[in-house]
């Protein structure tokens, strides 16, 4: 239990730096992010920039800061889309079963059987290429895998005698639904929704960096990646930060998810 | 004593590793070749990790802290690991608990029973085939040639204990570990594979160890008994004198828990019943296949049964007889196929809400009747979302009562189904149950999964409360001691039919029905002594 709190310490500490510098990028940069200068390009890590500026001298930092706003937007909308369509998707599919199960489980089942990241750019070419085409491709890519999981715990959870309690009692349905099952399923939701936040900020990187995300100038840890490329042996700055950044929160979301799971059991409170 | 003693355990201590809690402290017992020694126990009192000490098959988390186990002159826990599978198996067998698990599923019968002889004896594949179809047969299993080639999942329970049986006693072993053998099966089988353990042990001349929580089982076949509370053996003796004469009060109190007859009560049986259930026939639906439907399994063949105001009737019979589904169905969990349900009289189907607020039920299994999400004080407090009439601080304060008269107090009320024991959870239960003021009770083994003396404590808190509210109850059981206490009445079903229903006095002293008197032949009729023991006394089948 102690490893739990410690790791979900660290998994916390690396999210709460992501969101504060995200909100801080909101108000304050410490360069503005898109000025171009032609005295400082290529400016190694040190004073007045910090982690550096790019072939067209604008600060690294301050397009980092802008970026993890756009990386904390597109990964939270992503994920709320995932959660609530594919919950809703999969309560409704493990409750009802018979012939409505078997049609949107087939539904599920072919999108499935796409990669996220091709299915995500399918969708890409039917959206456009923006931050809201993004949200988009990349939610409706994810919410199988949901609704499968919310499914499945559905299933297993309808069969218990606390379900059965409930309907003896006389609750309808869909109170028994949401006041049982669905309390019931958190646990599962709680680790895809942080893992797939996780996906989402790597998929939206990696579209970026393949030149289908968000267009520069403005900048998002992917598209920073990807232009980052070509310099990689003068100015070695220009990629790693971006990839730390990426690394960093995907691990700190991973613990934390962790660390969330088994604080919103009641069964893992009591165990010391 | 001139007889080598077969196996000697001499202050055997155990502790759980980590936390250097001793969870077996200091026991001492022998064990004469041929004998049949009984250690009785609830959960949590040591017996099967002292047993598992025997043969040195302890979880890593345990670790021995002292003591001797002696075998055969030999010090057990001072052997190599391969002097103990040589051991294990061919001198000392073990059967558990559990026979879904205990056999591997993905091998065939003939195979799993191979085994044992391919490791212990030097016997050719013909001789291996002719020992295992003679122990088969043996064991009752009808077609021994066809078993050989069967896998687990095609037999019952009880016949898979038997074939757990035959696999130990192929090798003749010296000593036998029969861990809660039947504590799994219903009554009725649980006496059967008990009467094959003995015959065939005291034929071979084996010598048993048999654990168990079931005191009168285990009276039955035994000749001296340990009991073990909280690791400790608090009293040694013959079975007759622990019995007839106990003199620690932890003995006492497992034996002033057996159900003993309830007290005759007026039923008033002539007004309208409470509930009737008319011709109940329900058929399950058959496995789907690709292109046909299979065959739909009948569990109730046009049942009919009444529960008349304040009484409680028992459905008893073994598994598979229906009593469960009669119970689901009259509760509306399963639809009955032909047949009706009347509630005071109307129809069950005409006023479904009335009825919901009405008829309650008390599931078996506590551990998965509560919603582990919700607090016990919002549990109960569910019960009575849909009362009319009721405001929330009544609901509160009625919630908080409830829980008071099950014997939970306002502490209990934040906490969640797993931090309380398994007799707690059922109480919680049976608060959910009653706070609402039903008319009408399901009660589906309440009391089989829990422990002895705490099944004797929910038992009385169930009879008070059904004395206090008067309510209608159909209690389904297995356990006829259960029955015998409790109910007024007792309707017997076998095979998806009543075969016999009567006052419970009439059932119980002057049965008709040949399944009866089995059923009846599984438990013992006690005769209370002054001293706080009890003398078993055993019916016969005939």
């Amino acid at each position: 239990m102690k490893r739990f709190t410690l790791n979900g310490m660290i998994g916390g500490v690396l999210v709460s730096i992501l969101l504060i510098v995200a909100a801080i990028g909101l108000f304050w940069t410490p360069f503005d992010p898109m000025k171009l200068s032609f005295t400082a390009r290529l400016a190694a890590p040190g004073a007045p920039h910090l982690l550096g500026t790019d072939e067209f001298g604008r600060d690294v930092l301050s397009r980092l800061m802008i970026g993890a706003r756009a990386s904390v937007w597109i990964g939270c909308l992503t994920v709320g889309f995932a959660v609530v369509v594919g919950t809703l998707i999969g309560l409704i599919s493990g409750y009802a079963r018979g012939w409505i199960d078997g049609i949107i489980m087939a539904i599920n089942n072919a999108l499935l059987a796409f990669p996220g990241i091709l299915l995500a750019l399918g969708l890409l070419a039917v959206f456009g290429a923006n931050a809201y085409g993004i949200i988009f491709a990349l939610g409706i890519a994810y919410t199988p895998s949901m609704a499968r999981v919310v499914r499945g715990a559905v299933l297993s959870l309808r069969e218990r005698e606390f379900v059965e309690a409930s309907k003896i009692m006389g609750n309808g349905e869909i109170y028994t639904m949401l006041r049982h099952i669905l309390p019931n399923c958190l646990a599962p939701i709680t680790v895809l929704a942080t893992s797939m936040f996780g996906w989402a900020i790597l998929s939206e990187s990696a579209l970026s960096f393949l030149g289908l995300g968000v267009p520069p100038p403005a900048p998002t840890w992917g598209n920073m990646l990807a232009a980052g490329r070509p310099f990689i042996e003068q100015a070695v700055w220009l990629g790693l930060f971006p990839g730390l950044c990426i690394a960093l929160t995907l691990l700190g979301i991973n613990l934390l998810g962790d660390a969330l799971r088994d604080k919103l059991d009641p069964r893992m409170r009591g165990l010391k | 004593m001139t007889q080598e003693k077969l196996l000697s355990v001499r202050n055997l201590s155990l502790e759980i590793t980590h936390r250097g809690f001793n969870v077996v402290k200091d026991v001492s017992f022998d064990l004469e070749p041929g004998e049949i020694f009984g250690i009785v126990g609830e959960s949590g009192s040591g017996k099967s990790l002292a047993t598992r000490a025997l043969i040195s098959l302890l979880p890593p988390a345990i670790r021995k802290t002292g003591g001797q186990v002696i075998y055969k002159g030999r010090d057990i826990t001072s052997m190599s690991e391969a002097d103990l599978r040589a051991m294990r198996g061919a001198e000392v067998g073990l059967v558990f608990q559990e026979p879904m698990t205990s056999l591997n599923p993905s091998m065939t019968i003939g195979r799993q029973l191979e085994e044992g002889l391919i490791l212990h004896t030097r016997d050719t594949p013909a001789e291996r085939r002719a020992k295992i179809l003679a122990m088969l047969e043996r064991v009752g299993i009808r077609d021994p040639e066809g078993a050989l080639v069967s896998y687990p999942h095609e037999f019952s329970g009880g016949m898979r204990q038997r074939i757990m049986l035959a696999s130990v006693m192929l090798l003749k072993p010296a000593l036998l570990i029969a861990d809660e053998p039947t504590t799994a099966l219903d009554a009725v089988i649980q006496r059967d594979v008990m009467e094959l353990m003995v015959e065939l042990t005291q034929a071979e001349g084996t010598a048993v160890l048999l654990i168990s929580h079931d005191l009168p089982m285990v009276a039955r076949y035994t000749t001296r008994i340990v009991v073990m509370e909280k690791g400790s053996i608090v009293e040694a003796g013959t079975t007759e004198q622990i019995l007839e004469t106990p003199q620690h009060p932890y003995t006492r109190k497992l034996l002033s828990s057996l159900p003993v007859r309830g007290e005759v009560r007026a039923i008033n049986i002539t007004s309208a019943p409470m509930v009737s259930a008319r011709n109940i026939v329900v058929d399950y639906p058959g496995r789907k296949s690709l292109l046909k439907k299979g065959a739909a399994k009948r569990a109730l063949y046009g049942v009919s049964i009444d529960i008349h105001e304040g009484e409680v009737v028992a459905l008893v019979g073994g598994s598979g007889s229906g009593k469960t589904t009669l119970g689901r169905t009259i509760a509306g969990l399963v639809r009955e196929s032909e047949g009706e349900i009347l509630f005071q009289g109307r129809k069950r189907d005409a006023d479904w809400k009335d009825y919901r607020l009405n008829c309650q039920m008390v599931f078996q299994d506590p551990y998965s009747s509560l919603d582990p999400r919700m607090t016990i004080l919002a549990l109960v407090e569910e019960a009575l979302r849909l009362v009319p009439g009721i405001d929330r601080a009544a609901k509160k304060k009625r919630a908080y009562e409830t829980l008071e008269e099950v014997g939970l107090s306002a502490e209990y009320a934040l906490r969640y189904p797993h931090e309380l024991s398994g007799g707690q959870r059922q109480r919680v239960a049976i608060a959910r149950a009653i706070a609402r003021r039903p008319r009408f009770l399901i009660a589906d083994e309440p009391v089989s999964a829990l422990d002895v003396t705490v099944r004797a404590q929910v038992l009385t808190l169930f009879s008070d409360l059904q004395k206090r509210y008067g309510f209608s109850c159909l209690f389904i059981s297995h356990d006829l001691g259960v029955v015998e206490q409790v109910a007024d009445r007792v309707v017997v079903m076998q095979d998806g039919r009543i075969i016999e229903q009567g006052d419970r006095d009439t059932i119980f002293d002057t049965p008709k029905e040949a399944y009866t008197r089995r059923l009846l032949s599984a438990i013992p009729a006690l005769d209370l002594n002054e001293t706080g023991g009890v003398k078993l006394k055993w019916r016969l089948e005939n």
